[in-house]
């Protein structure tokens, strides 16, 4: 396998559950408990009333793209050798908002409102990097 | 109105500098505090930001050799030096400080910053969802302007009417980095950078600096120059929200109407805007957040020439960062340039008979968290 050389998570005991469900190929979206408000990015308390009474719900993985951009000059690390690339804003059928990659796909097919479904990169024992393709 | 006004201003005119940030904020302070006829040993309020450098303050009040009675170092991306002057008529109010300085020095140039696209990361918690995906500057932007061509219909050739009304009006500014005038045609047949920005959708990188002089009403009488009057000044952030964002709405929603509301003036009133122009998207974003158009119609207002001078709402009369200077973080020269347009000081640029200016200033990206920073100027 190629060396990795983009960056890679910072992974913090708030954040481990969300990695590892990565890991096992489920992208987890945090709920509240208390007021049932769902988030993301995850975090140790709820950004709606701020309960720390969180669990996490594996989702569907399938989204629809919200916006994107085709990235032909960076200086951000292992991109700037893929030139170009699709940064994407996908809001998955749980209704939140993830930042992430499109990949597998021509850039010129690309729209907003397309579904799409996660997928995964496993970097390494630990982390597996979710991105979204054409579903 | 707020009791306190701005007495003094001063924007670094170098481009390319062999002067370090703290000399750049030096001779900036030394220059705005001259332009209100006050003196060093006046000065009982500071503010700059955290990273500028280091520590921000410390640094800055050090070699200044300052001893304030108010320090601020708030740090919300370009808007700050804007946030400045509302934090500075703030402890103005209260008595916390007669005379504010608020400075700022860069030398993203001459260091070989590639501010728009380098990779865009801060050590912060949010890094491990959001830097793993070649994230820049551009990019973050782009995706609103994507976006906001998919809903409301905006074209790049809009867009590109931003960057040439900035770039006619560099073209009146002897100290603009790029002066030579553009088309339309020009903005979108250059390279494409992030789509749907092309790179004169960009603003420029320069080294640079400035000073704002913001004073207790009562000094004004003394003043070498005419105060003008902080009609209103408002602030906000807006950011994810959890991932329940809608990203065509800017911080100036929040903003623009809190200032029109204390300041008692319309968009009508506004002889000359000064819009934080990073990117053109932010432009055309702001001005339909802080109302001067419906949201949705901000493709159709730029068009027209109605941003240059002569047209009904003239921008950035500098030539803003898209022409004339971007050293990272360019607040403070909207501040500059509006105070400058208010005297009446601006020559060749001059919008006739300037009686009132906007200023807002919008820090960190539009695609994931910003601050925007609202003041409304008055001619003395």
């Amino acid at each position: 396998m190629a060396e990795y050389t983009k960056p890679l998570p910072e992974i913090t005991p708030e954040s481990r559950p969300f990695w590892q469900g990565c890991k096992r190929h489920q992208f987890l979206v945090q709920r509240c408990r208390a007021c049932g408000a769902r988030q993301h990015y995850p975090r140790g308390v709820c950004a709606s009333c701020w309960s720390q009474d969180l669990e996490w719900l594996p989702s569907s993985g399938r989204a629809t793209v919200y916006s994107f951009t085709v990235t032909h000059r960076t200086q951000a690390r292992g991109f700037r050798d893929e030139l170009p690339y699709v940064l994407a804003w996908v809001e998955l059928e749980e209704g939140v908002q993830v930042l992430t990659n499109l990949v597998g796909c021509d850039p010129a097919t690309l729209a907003i409102g397309m579904p799409v479904r996660v997928t995964f990169e496993d970097v390494n024992a630990d982390v597996s990097i979710p991105r979204f393709t054409p579903a | 109105m707020r009791s306190a006004v701005i007495a003094g201003v001063y924007e670094f005119p170098e481009r390319t500098t062999t002067r370090s940030v703290l000399e750049i904020q030096a001779l900036s302070a030394r220059a705005a505090l001259a332009d209100a006829g006050l003196a060093p040993k006046d000065v009982n309020g500071y503010f700059t930001v955290g990273t500028n450098p280091g520590v921000g303050p410390l640094a800055t009040v050090d070699y200044l050799n300052l001893h304030p009675t108010y320090i601020d170092g708030t740090t919300i991306g370009g808007s700050s030096f804007v946030a400045h002057v509302n934090h500075a008529a703030a402890a103005i109010a209260e008595g916390r400080c007669r005379v504010a300085l608020i400075t700022y020095g860069s030398t993203a140039r001459s260091s070989g910053i590639a501010v728009g696209t380098r990779e865009r990361i801060a050590g912060e918690y949010v890094d491990q969802f959001e830097g793993l995906y070649g994230i820049s500057t551009v990019g973050l932007y782009a995706l609103v302007a994507q976006r906001h061509m998919h809903v409301f219909g905006t074209t790049s050739a809009q867009l590109a009417e931003i960057a040439v009304a900035c770039r006619r009006h560099a073209g009146l500014n002897p100290v603009a980095l790029y002066r030579e005038p553009i088309t339309v045609d020009d903005v979108v047949k250059s390279p494409m950078i992030s789509s749907p920005l092309h790179l004169l959708d960009c603003c420029v990188i320069t080294d640079g600096g400035g000073a704002v002089v913001v004073v207790h009403p009562d000094l004004a009488r003394d003043l070498r120059t005419p105060p003008v009057r902080l009609l209103a000044s408002a602030e906000a952030i807006a950011h994810t929200s959890a991932g329940h964002r809608d990203y065509l709405v800017s911080a100036a929603a929040e903003t623009g109407p809190r200032a029109f509301a204390e300041a008692g003036v319309t968009h009508d009133d506004i002889d000359t805007a000064m819009i934080y122009d990073s990117f053109t998207i932010t432009v055309l974003m702001t001005l339909e957040d802080l109302g001067f158009c419906k949201k949705g119609e901000g493709g159709r207002f730029v068009e027209g020439g109605r941003l240059q001078l002569g047209g009904a709402l003239p921008i950035n009369t500098d030539g803003g960062g898209l022409s004339s200077n971007h050293p990272g973080m360019r607040g403070i020269f909207l501040v500059v340039e509006a105070v400058k347009q208010l005297r009446g000081e601006c020559g060749d640029r001059q919008v006739k008979d300037c009686r009132v200016a906007l200023v807002h200033g919008t820090g960190g990206t539009l695609g994931t968290r910003h601050s925007g920073a609202t003041l409304i100027l008055g001619r003395a």
